[in-house]
């Protein structure tokens, strides 16, 4: 069994999507499987029934990337409570790609990799978009966003964030109707009252519907008062926070019900 | 363990004993989702958490005893705990632990 662990804490590192799954409670306890997306495996959890059945739940936690308890009997029967399996998922960070190399830029950079985002930031101005300027991205690309969407938009879901802060028409309304092809969990713009009444007219005249502005948050960033480009990225990130478990982010004083809750 | 990886590295690489603590289970309103977790070596030194601070005293301690007897346990945490732990969640919620050495 020496070797699990090396082989889970490789894949951890290289953002290789992988999964482990321990016996908790029940005959083996402690026996592990780790499991790959495209479903191979190495470790055992006893014997050839059980490790078939709990690697096809693992690509399925996997690909959600969730991680729970799940109930089987020893031969991994359904609907048994023989044995407690522990599958956990290591899905790749979330990742956010950021349009336009301002100083609200690296201070979006700074708070995203705090909460864990593999961060992309794209402008098409050379002399802005260089990795001295945003240390804490994991990306700097010199291109236009829309041909960076055009790449990469395909690999984005619900996970994902873009966030638009360039401000200019020229660049983030075609960054904008690129964002709103692919699946991504989180579109906003930066921008004035005005910037922001003006963009959605141009989004509509290039064939924006309603819905599609509506899955935009513009002006981007919940309403706290920020003012420097710090407080602006936390207003960024606690409004992708809110919108990802569908609260309207009132105070915890002003609001009723468990702190912690499920889901 | 994405947290304590480099913690569990660094330890394994030092020929240290170490033991997991992993949440593997919340019921109602718990701090930490399944997956968080805690280690502990064998010099009682710390990596990672798995409450809002409530609980890892107690998990120390229960780390500590599962590097000695090889053991592998569930240990659960809750606010109506009335056993053996005299430790539980503020929160009001129940925690379900699964601890075990790091040999593996």
């Amino acid at each position: 069994m020496a070797d699990l662990f090396d082989v889970l804490s490789t894949a951890i590192k290289n953002e290789e999507p992988i999964a482990l799954a321990t016996i908790v409670r029940g005959e083996g306890s402690g026996a592990k499987l780790v499991v790959l997306a495209n479903g191979s495996s190495q470790g055992t959890l006893g014997n050839e029934s059980l490790d078939r059945v709990v690697i096809r739940d693992t690509i399925g936690e996997l690909a959600a990337g969730t991680s729970g308890l799940r109930h089987y009997g020893r031969n991994g029967e359904a609907r048994q409570d023989e044995l407690d399996i522990f599958i956990e998922s290591y899905a790749p960070p979330p990742q956010m790609l950021i349009f336009g190399a301002v100083d609200f830029t690296a201070s979006l950079c700074r708070v995203a990799k705090v909460l864990g985002y593999r961060v992309t930031v794209c402008d098409a101005r050379p002399v802005f978009a260089t990795h001295q300027r945003f240390p804490a991205a994991d990306e700097v690309v010199v291109d236009w966003p829309h041909r960076l969407l055009d790449k990469v938009g395909a690999g984005l879901g619900p996970r994902d964030a873009v966030c638009v802060l360039t401000h200019d028409p020229k660049f983030d309304v075609p960054a904008v109707l690129a964002a709103l092809k692919t699946k991504v969990g989180y579109l906003g713009a930066m921008g004035s009252r005005r910037t922001t009444i003006d963009r959605n007219q141009r989004l509509l005249d290039e064939g924006a519907s309603q819905e599609d502005l509506d899955r935009m948050m513009a002006p981007i960033g919940l309403d706290l008062g920020a003012r420097t480009p710090e407080e602006t990225a936390i207003s960024i990130c606690a409004e992708i926070i809110a919108l990802r478990s569908g609260r309207v982010a009132p105070s915890l004083r002003d609001a009723d019900g468990d702190i912690h809750r499920p889901g | 363990m994405r947290e304590i990886l480099k913690d569990l590295e660094r330890w394994r690489s030092q020929g240290k004993q170490i033991a997991v603590a992993r949440v593997v289970d919340v019921e109602g309103s718990g701090p930490r989702l399944p997956g968080a977790a805690m280690a502990v070596n064998e010099d009682g030194d710390v990596a990672g958490s798995v409450s809002g601070g409530c609980v890892e005293g107690a998990v120390v301690a229960e780390a500590l005893q599962c590097i000695e007897d090889r053991s592998r346990k569930m240990v659960t945490f809750g606010y109506s705990d009335d056993d053996a732990f005299a430790v539980g969640l503020t929160c009001g919620g129940t925690i379900h632990l699964f601890l075990e050495p790091l040999d593996w």
